[in-house]
């Protein structure tokens, strides 16, 4: 259990900056997700907090202590890393006890460890097994033992998930998210799927070229996203967004309909309108109504996704199962204006829709 | 282990592209690779069967292909055993006969049952009998008369302890090089990788000069020494470190395992394959390694046997049968090495993409 602070932590590769002054505080306990597209600067950020990529600028604490100067070993963390980076030439107990040994830990000890993790992720029939005989799922158990054994202050994931099929994923999702019930140590979990993220964390951090865009619960970024970044990264399918102007009591879309937004003033610039597209209702009657061409409908079953071609633009909307939609269709479409966030032209949000 | 790795050796050897008879690229292949194991391996079974020919024999013209000897007789009333032959009698008929002496073209036979009766015969009319007889003297000597395993034990001490020396040291550099990011890195790869250029006799008078100075001359450390680290194994290792994954170095540092830990535990058991390859290249490199013995070690006691070969071969007069017969001997060990490690051989160039 420990807090995990960054204090205006810069990486730099020569000249190249490519973390931006980062500043995060993970309470202790907390499951806190990195998320972002790839090449946003979250797996440097998490190698830097382990150690394995030096600080140029700016601070790491662990419970309050710096530890820029401490090599990774010693930092009191343990790392899950995509390749799950298994030593190939031992055995599933050799894989788990050699941090230990290294630690000069009692063989006693060492096997208490090393049994109670293999009876935690019930890999106990692997021990004496290569890793290169093991299924992901089973590579993914070991790994994730490694760090276990280890009983560190904070886990730190690397991707751990992205190697296993769709099924083994949602699967080893639960587990993990079962592992931090039951040790209750902070974990700082590194992912590029913002499912993942949003069904595991406690706290979200949302990276973007090296920056934090915004982070806190995942609620919380669902409903109330700072900027388009945030808006459009999370949710699936994504939020809608559309270009309005500003007019008299409200904005206007591209097609001349006015959507009233009482009690917000929002000046001359064009702006974009998000709505997330369970907001979107199938209706004609009421202000800020449209009519879409249906371009394709998504049947999942339980729900449909309908793609609209609008005079204001493109837009998905989710509705029942059982929507009787065909493509080329006309159907009515309705933007109802408590639903609306509305982000200004630097992409910040103005307005957020109150939660529904 | 044939049967797992698919066909057998009988298999792959009779395997044809004619179904039930011969089709003419199969008669084309075999012609082609039946000469082929003749041009590699006729010299070598030339080698062994000489070694067994006596001084005389190996002098012979036309040569024959197997070890012959001329069988000799006691007989009643002479005291050195006599040599026998086929003599063609002027009756017409044929005898075995024993040689007393020969004058000028006669020769005195003796008939080994009648010993009294002594013979004159033309030497046109007698030829040796010939019986196929192994010349093991030629073996037995270089342990009774020459120090064979003196040479040997040099030879041998030489070879193991350049290789273990050689795979250590090469390994540390390949392994800075090939996972260590440091200014430089490339000048340093690329200097090592230029002494290729250098051909080994140039800087012979040098490393002969430094030897020396050490005070390691007439030891084996400076034949040892001298060749510890070789461009073409760090190299070899290098490349084949490269594709071990970061991830496991840096699984292993967040498992408190110090820089040495990583590469004696984590590197060098994964460049195993590479290792065994360079092992093998390292055995045979320094067991007929000739030039750098022959200048460093001039004293016959610290020999090694490709010197002690050398030593054979005088000036006036050279010792084939002797010199032949450690030929064998000094051959065997190496194919060992190769009959056993073959396998590794194979994979491991296959993985490294070097040979």
């Amino acid at each position: 259990m420990a807090t995990l602070e960054l204090d205006r932590v810069v990486k730099r590769y020569g000249s190249l900056e490519v973390i931006h002054g980062v500043d995060l505080e993970v309470p202790s306990g907390a499951f806190c997700v990195f998320v972002g597209p790839s090449g946003c600067g979250k797996s440097t950020l998490l190698r830097m907090i382990a150690g394995l990529e030096t600080v140029s600028e700016g601070e790491i604490r662990i419970d309050g202590v710096r530890v820029n100067e401490v090599p990774a070993a010693r930092r009191g963390l343990a790392m899950v890393f995509q390749s799950y980076a298994l030593y190939p030439h031992m055995t599933v107990r050799q894989n788990l006890a050699f941090g230990l040994e290294n630690l000069r830990t009692p063989k006693a000890e060492i096997a208490r460890r090393v049994a109670e993790a293999a009876r935690m992720l019930r890999i106990e029939e692997l021990l004496e097994r290569k890793p290169r005989q093991l299924s992901g799922g089973q590579r993914q158990r070991v790994a994730i033992g490694r760090a276990v054994v280890r009983e560190p202050e904070i886990f730190l994931f690397d991707e751990p998930l992205s190697n296993l099929d769709a099924e083994l994923r949602v699967q080893m999702r639960i587990e993990l998210k079962a592992l931090h019930g039951r040790l209750g140590n902070t974990m700082i979990y590194v992912t590029h799927d913002q499912v993942e993220a949003m069904t595991m964390a406690d706290l979200i951090v949302v990276l973007s070229k090296g920056r934090i865009e915004q982070a806190g619960p995942p609620l919380e970024l669902y409903h109330r996203p700072a900027n388009l970044f945030v808006a459009g990264f999370l949710g699936s399918p994504k939020m809608n967004f559309l270009p309005v102007r500003p007019a008299e009591g409200g904005v206007r879309l591209e097609d001349g309909t006015l959507l009233p937004l009482p009690g917000t003033a929002l000046g001359f610039a064009p702006l974009t309108l998000g709505i997330r597209p369970e907001r979107l209702l199938l209706e004609g009657a009421g202000p800020g109504s449209i009519e879409g061409t249906v371009r394709l409908a998504e049947r999942l079953g339980a729900e449909t996704y309908l793609h609209l071609d609008t005079g204001a633009g493109a837009l998905t909307v989710r509705t029942g199962g059982e929507a009787a939609a065909r493509p080329g269709e006309r159907v009515p479409v309705r933007l109802p204006g408590e639903a609306c966030h509305l982000f200004g032209p630097d992409g910040r949000v103005i307005r957020c829709a109150p939660r529904g | 282990m044939a049967s797992l790795a698919g066909p057998g050796v009988v298999d792959l050897l009779t395997r044809t592209r004619g179904k039930g008879r011969l089709h003419w690229t199969d008669w084309l292949a075999y012609a082609y690779l039946l000469l082929g194991v003749f041009l590699m391996f006729g010299p070598v079974v030339w080698v062994v069967l000489s070694s067994f020919k006596s001084e005389a024999q190996l002098l012979e013209f036309p040569p024959t292909a197997l070890p012959y000897g001329q069988p000799s007789v006691r007989v009643e009333g002479y005291e050195e055993p006599l040599p026998l032959f086929r003599v063609r009698l002027p009756d017409g008929s044929v005898a075995e006969m024993a040689q007393v002496r020969r004058i000028g073209i006669q020769a005195q036979m003796v008939d080994p049952a009648a010993p009294q009766r002594v013979i004159r015969v033309d030497i046109n009319e007698r030829e040796p009998v010939r019986t196929l007889s192994l010349a093991t003297e030629n073996y037995t000597e270089l342990f009774e008369r020459f120090h064979f395993l003196r040479y040997l034990w040099n030879s041998v001490f030489i070879t193991v302890v350049a290789t273990l020396l050689m795979l250590l040291v090469n390994s540390m550099a390949a392994f800075a090089l090939a996972k260590y990011d440091f200014r430089g890195r490339d000048v340093v790869f690329v200097l090592t990788i230029a002494t290729l250029l250098i051909p080994p006799t140039v800087v012979l008078v040098p490393v002969f000069l430094v030897v020396s100075q050490l005070g390691l001359l007439n030891t084996p450390w400076g034949v040892i020494l001298p060749g510890a680290a070789t461009p073409t194994g760090v190299f070899l290792l290098r490349q084949y470190m490269l594709t071990i994954p970061d991830e496991l170095l840096d699984a292993a540092r967040m498992d408190n395992a110090s820089e040495w830990k990583i590469y004696w535990r984590i590197v060098l058991p994964l460049a195993a394959p590479a290792l065994a390859v360079l092992a093998i290249f390292a055995v045979t490199w320094r067991w007929n390694d000739f030039l750098l013995p022959l200048i460093v070690l001039s004293q016959s006691e610290q020999f090694t046997l490709q010197l002690a070969l050398n030593s054979f071969k005088g000036e006036m007069h050279t010792q084939w049968g002797n010199l032949l017969a450690m030929t064998v001997l000094t051959l065997l060990p190496i194919t060992l090495v190769f009959g056993f490690l073959q396998r590794y051989i194979t994979s491991g160039i296959a993985t490294t993409g070097i040979k």
